[in-house]
Formats: structure tokens, sequence, C-alpha cells
């Protein structure tokens, strides 16, 4: 399967689970776990950083033309697509691994612990900055603090059942091949 | 200006992402300006689509619990067949048009009109509920909804062709004039959404005089044209006294379940053009 058929189906399913599944959970004092902003983290090392942007843009004004509310989701995704490129640099341990690989995952990134960090750090941020925007207009930072480190939890738990459900292989790519 | 243009490549990706930030936070801020302006009726049309054919699914699994609810409806229908109309202070009638008026010669005053829910949320902080209804079924903007049982589910704020957007009653913005029904004169204040937890909003601004009880059933006061009197918004599950002021905050626990909506009514209010034109003349004649 091409990357662009692979992404397009990526992209359809992961917002209408977000949407139609796990939009209607909501445990405790309405934490809501997140998982459609995978598309971002699974998006291919080599593609332009604009391109990137655009494509979280669209990934998050969807959801958020389903839910009514333009802006919110956009405006994490983008974040994070904007950060995301660092912290490959500061993460990726050998050289080259981000050109022999198409894509972040586990394998790609050199381990278990090394993959965690990355999506943690890329959900913490994302929860940060989407609560911060909703909490703007209710102000209660405790609440806040404690719906963003519960959410990022549940979404990084989730991040990982969604790894371990949907193998993707990716091939060891050389110079000569 | 060559050094304005190796600025702008240097930085480019950055100044894109502020951008595109600045972007995201005029839509957030900016959102009902948005609404009406850059064609966001297309946007509904297309999201309602989708929910529509989930929606097939959702409301097959949920058929039991619906029937009970319309059957129940019913019940209360057929004991209460007149309650919808009002006769104006006059024996004097010129006007005859139909659809105003019933057989008897009663003036209609509001009109249920049955709507699908097609998409609803919870769990967001701005909570919406989608209707397949629309402009072409004469649903209009800022009618009062209700769930079958006469629970207060929201006002719509939107209309498409086919579709609409009800502001849930769980919407930070959504804000409901409310009375005790034990004690209708003592006890008025506002419904609003703390953003914590569905099927619970606050009673704001009740004089500490009302005689508020746990329980106790709290509804529309039927002076604003947007809903009838006596729409059960919710009861009152908590009570706390506001020390800073002389009044209640009072927990409710809705009356609709927003968790399961399938049918709700809209309501159409046939006096409140007449009404608006007559307070906007007042509204004149004071400026003036």
């Amino acid at each position: 399967m091409s990357t662009l058929v692979k992404n397009i189906l990526r992209f359809v399913l992961l917002i209408l689970v977000q949407f139609y599944v796990l939009d209607k959970i909501h445990l405790n004092r309405m934490v809501t776990p997140y998982v459609y902003y995978l598309f971002i983290l699974w998006m291919p090392f080599k593609l332009n950083r604009t391109i990137q942007m655009i494509l979280a843009f669209v990934v998050g004004f969807t959801l958020d033309s389903f839910r009514h509310s333009p802006g919110f989701h956009a405006a994490a995704c983008v974040l994070i697509a904007y950060l995301r490129p660092f912290l490959i640099n500061i993460i990726i341990p050998q050289e080259g691994a981000d050109s022999n690989y198409e894509e972040p995952s586990v394998r790609s990134m050199g381990g278990f612990f090394q993959y965690m960090i990355y999506a943690g750090v890329l959900t913490l941020i994302h929860h940060g900055y989407l609560f911060l925007l909703e909490a703007w207009q209710f102000g209660d930072i405790w609440y806040f603090i404690v719906k963003t480190l519960l959410s990022t939890i549940i979404s990084v738990v989730l991040i990982f059942v969604a790894e371990a459900l949907f193998s993707r292989k990716q091939k060891f790519r050389t110079n000569t091949a | 200006m060559r050094n304005v243009f190796l600025f702008i490549r240097r930085y480019f990706h950055f100044l894109f992402f502020l951008l595109s930030q600045v972007f995201c936070i005029y839509l957030i801020t900016h959102y009902n300006k948005f609404h009406n302006a850059v064609g966001s009726a297309t946007m509904n049309e297309i999201t309602g689509r989708v929910n529509n054919q989930y929606n097939k699914i959702d409301y097959y699994l949920q058929l039991k619990r619906t029937n009970e609810q319309l059957a129940s409806d019913n019940e209360r229908l057929r004991n209460s067949l007149r309650e919808n109309f009002e006769n104006p202070d006059t024996s004097n009638k010129l006007v005859t048009d139909s659809i105003p008026f019933d057989t008897l010669g009663n003036r209609r005053k509001w009109l249920y009109q049955r709507a699908k829910v097609v998409s609803n949320s919870v769990t967001t902080q701005n909570n919406f509920v989608v209707l397949s209804r629309g402009s072409a079924q004469q649903l209009n903007k800022d009618e009062g909804v209700v769930d079958p049982k006469n629970g207060v589910v929201g006002i719509v704020t939107d209309v498409s062709e086919n579709f609409a957007v009800v502001m849930s009653l769980l919407h930070k913005d959504s804000r409901i004039s409310a009375i005790l029904k034990n004690d209708p004169g003592g006890g008025g204040g506002s419904v609003v959404w703390d953003g914590v937890e569905p099927n619970y909003v606050s009673f704001i601004n009740v004089r500490k005089s009302a005689k508020a009880k746990k329980g106790d059933t709290v509804m529309t006061s039927g002076i604003t044209p947007t809903f009838p009197y006596g729409m059960i918004i919710g009861t009152i599950d908590q009570i706390t006294p506001d020390k800073s002021t002389n009044n209640f905050i009072i927990r409710l626990k809705t009356a609709a379940n927003f968790y399961n909506l399938q049918y709700v009514y809209s309501i159409k209010n046939y006096q409140k053009d007449e009404i608006n034109k007559l307070l906007e003349k007042a509204k004149a004649r004071i400026n003036n």
C-alpha cells in the first residue's frame, strides 16, 4: 500500500473512531481520551515541515467541524506538528535512523523507552494546550492540571494499545536498495 | 529589503506556525461571526450527513428505550391536549389565517415539531446537539428544544437546509431563565453550566428567601419567548448558600438525559415576532 493511501485511510479511521467511540467516553470529571493525533505522530519523517503543519491543521479542523467548535483541536495539532521534528532530532539515538525508516515507531526510534518519551511528550503538549484553550474560558487551574495529567496517561495507554493491535511493519531501508 | 526576505525564508516554519495559531485563536474567539460568514452551513451539511449514517446504527441499538419514551410521551399528550393554546384578551377576531388558528378559533402560541437527533456530545466544554431538520422543514433559529418528557435540551443556534445545531444546556454560553415549581414567586434565577459534569447544571441567583429543598423541580419561567412556562429543567440535587451574596447556588440534575437523546421537539413561538416588534418599538420611542 502506498504511503498516500495508507495515510488517507488512517485519517478517516482515526477521525471516525475519535468522534464516534472515544468522544462518548468520559471518565470521572470529564477526562476524555484522544487518539486521533496518532495521524500526526505517525507522519513520515521526510515530509516537508510546512506540509506537516497543514495536514495537522486539516486533521484538527475536521474533528472541530464534527464538534462544532472550530479552532481548539486545530491549534493543538499544529503545535505538535511544529514541535515534532525538534523532538525527533533530540530523541533518535543512532545516526541516520530517520533516513533508514519511513515513520516513527518503536523500532525506528530505537526502543520502547524512546518511543514512549516521544508519544508521551507530544501527548502532554497536545492535551495541555488544548485544555488551556478550553480552560481560558472557565478558569480553574487545579482542575486544568489534573485533567491534563489524567488525560495524558489514558491517551498514552491507548496509543500503546493501538500500537500493539495494529503492528506497523517497517522495512529497514539502506542507501543501496 | 533583502534582509527581510532572508529573515522570512530562514524562519518560514516558525512564522507559518505563528500564523496558523493566530488563525485558530481567531476561529475560537470569533466563532459566531465565522459561523455566519464562511459558509459553515456547508460544513454542517457534510458532518450532518456522516452523523446521519452513524445514527442509523446507534438508533437501532436504542430502539427499546426510544419506544418507551414515545409511549410515555403519548400518554402525557392524551392527558393534556388543549395545553398548548392560549386565548388573547379579546373576543373580536378579524384575521382567519388557517395556520395560527385551530378549528375552534383558538390562537395557537406554541407549535411542537418533532426532530431526530443525529449527533450529540456531552464530553466537551461546549456541547451541541445536531438535529436532522432544518430551514427547509420549517425549523428556525432561537427556538427552544425539549425532550419527549418536556425536559429542556437547549436552544437552536444554527440552521442549514436540512440540519440544525442546538446549543445544549451543557454549553458555557447557555443561560436559561428558571423558577422553582413549588415557589414560583420566590425562586427565580438562571440555569448555567459549570463545564464539569454532564447531566448536572447550576441554578444561580436564587434568593435565600426562596423555599428550596432537595428533590424539588425547577422549570422554565416562561418570561422569555423561547420556552413555554413549565418545561422541566431538572431536580434539585444539592443546595449551597453563597457566602458573599444573599443567594443560593443550587446544583440540579437535568431532566433530559443527555447521554441518550433520540427524538426531541423544537418549540416554535408564533407570538415571538409580534412581541419582539413591540419591544423594539418601545425601545425606539425611549431612545427618541
